[in-house]
């Protein structure tokens, strides 16, 4: 197993850990503004929607050039979001999608992707 | 890496980026960028935190992720209040235990291993964060502010890289939820105002900086 990496996570780490910490470290927080506190509020939604959208939109090639995708996540990423929308079933929409994506690359319906 | 980044976009794409040559200036750059959306996280979770000792959120910065933040938002608006053990709780036995586990089990045996994609796996990272995002919608604004940055989202990493798109479509897409008109919004607290402020922060620990002198201090677990 090689160790050369090492020197590249503590460094990886060394950018991670700041913006995780600054938040939740920073005194006076709680005296922002209030409307900070309702902008604060909508980040999650829209970062954890962000991350959803770029993950199943956005494919990157071998030239780190990101181009738009469209295929058979997509379907399954929106049968999960109904199922927890209607369900509050997070296991049962992830469930789900991973069955629709498996069948449809088992049976030839969706390439697998590159 | 798994034990000290502990961020699997960053580690999937810093070892890609390895892999392709990129020097590591470029990688710890772009691990910056895809991480930055963390930064977002923790000021949302800070009132929350306020109640623990400045030591331990300093260990519980470290464990601070997508699943993480979700979780423990949803969780802390459900029960009121600050829970702590529920934070370790979710930290390491729903994520950092499995996350490093896995990742020894994938170094020592992953050859062996088939293509996950053919079982489907790589799907249940969107879904786990759509699903979770379902988990933290409330409201038309919230609505709102997801629709956006995932659209805004996507067209910026068309146009840079998905990482700069995902903070892009976290800091843009808040700012139009809370454009939403009042009445169409249907709020049942004013933006700006302290039952707001309230509703998001733990309760009865914001400073309520317009009332603190004219009016009497909220009983504890009171709610506006």
């Amino acid at each position: 197993m090689s160790l050369e990496l090492i020197p590249l996570a503590i460094l990886m780490f060394a950018v991670t850990y700041p913006s995780r910490a600054a938040g939740i470290l920073t005194p006076g927080l709680d005296r922002l503004p209030k409307v900070a506190f309702d902008y604060l509020q909508l980040v999650g939604p829209a970062v954890l929607a962000a991350l959803a959208a770029t993950s199943v939109m956005i494919v990157v090639g071998d030239d780190d050039k990101p181009s738009f995708h469209v295929g058979i996540e997509w379907v399954a990423v929106l049968v999960c979001l109904a199922l927890v929308a209607r369900r509050r079933n997070l296991f049962l929409g992830l469930l789900s999608a991973v069955a629709i994506v498996a069948i449809a690359r088992a049976t030839g319906l969706s390439p697998m992707p590159a | 890496m798994s034990v000290l980044v502990f961020a699997g976009a960053a580690q999937f794409a810093a070892v890609g980026y390895v892999a392709s040559g990129l020097p590591w200036p470029g990688v710890i750059l772009l691990t910056a960028l895809l991480n930055a959306r963390h930064l977002l996280y923790s000021a949302a979770l800070a009132p929350w935190l306020r109640p623990v000792r400045f030591s331990r959120r300093a260990l519980m910065a470290h464990v601070l992720t997508d699943e993480q933040f979700a979780l423990t938002l949803s969780h802390y608006r459900r029960i009121n209040t600050t829970d702590e053990r529920g934070y370790w709780m979710a930290a390491t036995v729903g994520d950092f235990v499995p996350w490093v586990g896995a990742s020894i089990v994938g170094a020592v045996i992953g050859a062996q291993i088939p293509d996950p994609a053919i079982f489907g796996m790589d799907v249940i990272f969107p879904a786990a964060m759509i699903g979770l995002a379902v988990g933290l919608i409330t409201g038309r604004r919230e609505l709102v502010a997801a629709m956006v940055g995932a659209g805004v989202a996507v067209l910026v990493a068309l146009l840079s890289s998905p990482a700069i798109g995902i903070v892009a479509g976290g800091v843009i897409g808040p700012l139009i939820g809370l454009a939403i008109p009042a009445w169409l919004a249907a709020e049942t607290a004013p933006l700006g105002s302290f039952e707001s402020a309230e509703r998001f922060s733990m309760p009865d620990t914001h400073v309520d900086t317009a009332t603190v002198s004219s009016e009497p201090p909220a009983a504890p677990g009171a709610r506006p």
